[in-house]
């Protein structure tokens, strides 16, 4: 056998191992992701052909159907809030654990429990009642001396931010990130700065945060990207219709109900590119902004 | 105070903070589990964890579910799905991070790459055509739409973590696999397969957690009820029963939790590895 011949061998042979990531990537990736594209300037309903109508699927959107804006609007107000706060929350509770603690497995099992089960629907069917007028959280307020307070899940005003404590009370991902961060600082910086007499709180901003500026700002991509996403909870607590007043219409939940509830594909197509490309650009912009912010370090 | 004791108080203190933040952390979760063993019209009057009158009717009720199927065939085809989706994930994503990690062939930096991005894409843009291409195969109210994305490779996290994985083993053990006469299937089945086992079980882990826990695509492709999964039957009670069969309702969220918690709690180390991973998507 020639060389030539033996090299297009080892050529084949391995490609044999990645064929079915190729197939799985032209035929469930690649091939929807044009057809969607194809969809989004189209009327289908499924049990008829698509219809090519162009542009006015996202004219549609932008101008004329309060519900998609208000679907956008609900979803940013949700994602805006709660990326930064569950951030926040698993940077202190990460600083607390970064010390010698005996327990420390044990604590670290405890703190990542929420985020285990918290996605299922196990977990939303429980908030939707502790967050009832007659639930439990009322019950507790009611004792320490709220004499009325409002029902959470029912009332427009404090839907959303009933689906926000769920979403942050999921912080032991970002947590444990931290935590493995923190532990990669060398401590010597923290020596040498303290002889120089700096406090904690300059240390922290001095130290802890450009050192894990590089950690903050992968948490928070990639909290952003599946915030967006958020369906199971709103569907659940909201009982499927983004109620009360469309105040938990998450983004999905209405892609879900105009492509399935409504029956237009087309629409939800389009609804779909839109999110592609809000996620795209903000993920651009993080890393723009945090351009001269993050500091990748100049250790081993 | 001498210095030591100054110590052992604030280790003290420190300890005290953390396991009352995680107790209140914690509160829902045990609240739903003592909820399950109360009689359902003191359920909602109690906040305290210890049930005041001890009752499993909850479970007998649940259990039997509502219309002719229960949760007993809920939770059949919930560990048919998870399980399937499983093995597929860890044969077809290992093979693809064996290629990746240890292979040489033309194009792999570009497809690695392109791997690397199908990672941060939303699923959106694909849930539309792929229901649609499976609504033409007839695949709705079958499995096959949960397995055969696995068995083609599509959970990028995956292949990632196993190819990272991978990287870390040395490499004299291909080499000198190749002059004992193995070819690239023995070197991957015999030498790095058993190795990579560590990265597999995390795989296992998040497969079956995510699959066990996936409401979206269940609603998608299951319609009928003897097909449904427990996310699927515990949606069914909530809409379709009243006040009265909270307790039932409360018995089988947290029947549907006890695998979750027997996985982490038993393979907790190869939990932290995957988290690195699968901040990705949690």
């Amino acid at each position: 056998m020639t060389r030539p011949q033996r090299t297009v061998l080892n050529n084949l042979s391995s490609y044999a191992f990645l064929l079915p990531w190729l197939i799985g990537f032209f035929t469930l990736t690649v091939y929807p992701m044009i057809y969607s594209l194809y969809l989004s300037f189209t009327h289908y309903a499924i049990i008829a052909p698509p219809r090519f109508i162009g542009w006015s699927n996202y004219k549609v959107m932008f101008t004329s159907d309060d519900r998609f804006m208000n679907s956008l609007f609900v979803t940013l107000r949700f994602v805006f809030v709660s990326v930064p706060l569950k951030l926040i929350f698993a940077l202190i509770v990460a600083m607390i654990m970064n010390r010698k603690l005996a327990l420390i497995g044990f604590y670290r099992a405890i703190y990542y429990i929420p985020t285990l089960l918290g996605g299922s629907v196990a977990i939303s069917v429980l908030w939707r009642r502790l967050f009832a007028f007659d639930g439990i959280v009322n019950i507790i307020l009611r004792n320490i001396g709220w004499a009325n307070p409002p029902s959470w899940i029912s009332n427009p005003k404090y839907a959303l931010s009933t689906l926000i404590i769920l979403a942050v009370w999921q912080f032991g991902s970002p947590m444990i990130i931290f935590l493995a961060g923190l532990q990669n600082i060398p401590r010597e910086y923290y020596e040498a700065s303290s002889i120089d007499g700096a406090n904690k709180v300059r240390q922290f901003f001095a130290i802890t945060l450009p050192g894990l500026s590089p950690i903050i700002l992968f948490n928070f991509i990639m909290q952003m990207t599946s915030s967006f996403q958020a369906f199971t909870q709103a569907f659940i607590i909201s009982g499927g219709n983004g109620g009360p007043l469309d105040s938990t219409m998450f983004y999905s939940l209405y892609l879900y109900l105009k492509g399935w509830g409504f029956s237009e594909m087309g629409y939800a197509s389009a609804m779909a590119w839109v999110l592609l490309l809000i996620i795209g650009s903000l993920t651009a912009i993080a890393f723009k902004i945090s351009g001269g912010l993050v500091s990748y370090g100049g250790g081993e | 105070m001498k210095k030591q004791t100054k110590t052992l108080l604030s280790s003290l203190a420190m300890n005290a903070i953390i396991i009352i933040i995680g107790f209140a952390m914690l509160y829902p979760v045990l609240w739903l589990f003592s909820a399950s063993f109360k009689v359902p019209n003191t359920i909602f009057t109690d906040a305290s964890l210890i049930p005041k009158a001890f009752t499993l009717n909850n479970y007998v009720k649940g259990w039997r579910g509502i219309g002719i199927y229960g949760f007993g065939t809920f939770f059949a085809n919930s560990f048919a799905i998870s399980l399937l989706s499983v093995v597929a994930n860890v044969i077809f994503c290992s093979i693809t991070a064996y290629a990746f990690a240890r292979l040489e062939f033309v194009g792999k930096r570009f497809w690695f790459g392109i791997m690397l991005v199908t990672m941060m894409l939303p699923s959106h843009v694909t849930t539309i055509p792929r229901y649609v291409l499976f609504n033409r195969f007839g695949w709705i109210n079958t499995f096959l739409p949960f397995i055969v994305p696995k068995a083609l490779a599509t959970d990028a996290f995956f292949i990632f973590l196993l190819v990272q994985f991978i990287r870390g083993l040395p490499r004299e053990l291909d080499e000198s696999a190749v002059i004992d006469g193995c070819n690239k299937w023995t070197i991957y089945l015999k030498i790095l397969m058993p190795l990579t086992v560590p990265a597999l079980i995390t795989t296992v882990l998040f497969t079956f957690l995510w699959t066990w826990d996936d409401f979206f695509n269940q609603l998608l492709y299951l319609t009928r009820p003897e097909l449904f999964t427990v996310p699927m039957g515990l949606r069914l009670f909530l809409d379709s029963s009243g006040v009265s069969s909270w307790g039932s309702l409360f018995a089988m969220s947290t029947l549907s939790l006890i695998p979750c918690f027997i996985l982490f709690f038993s393979l907790q180390k190869y939990f932290v590895r995957g988290i690195a991973t699968t901040g990705i998507k949690g």
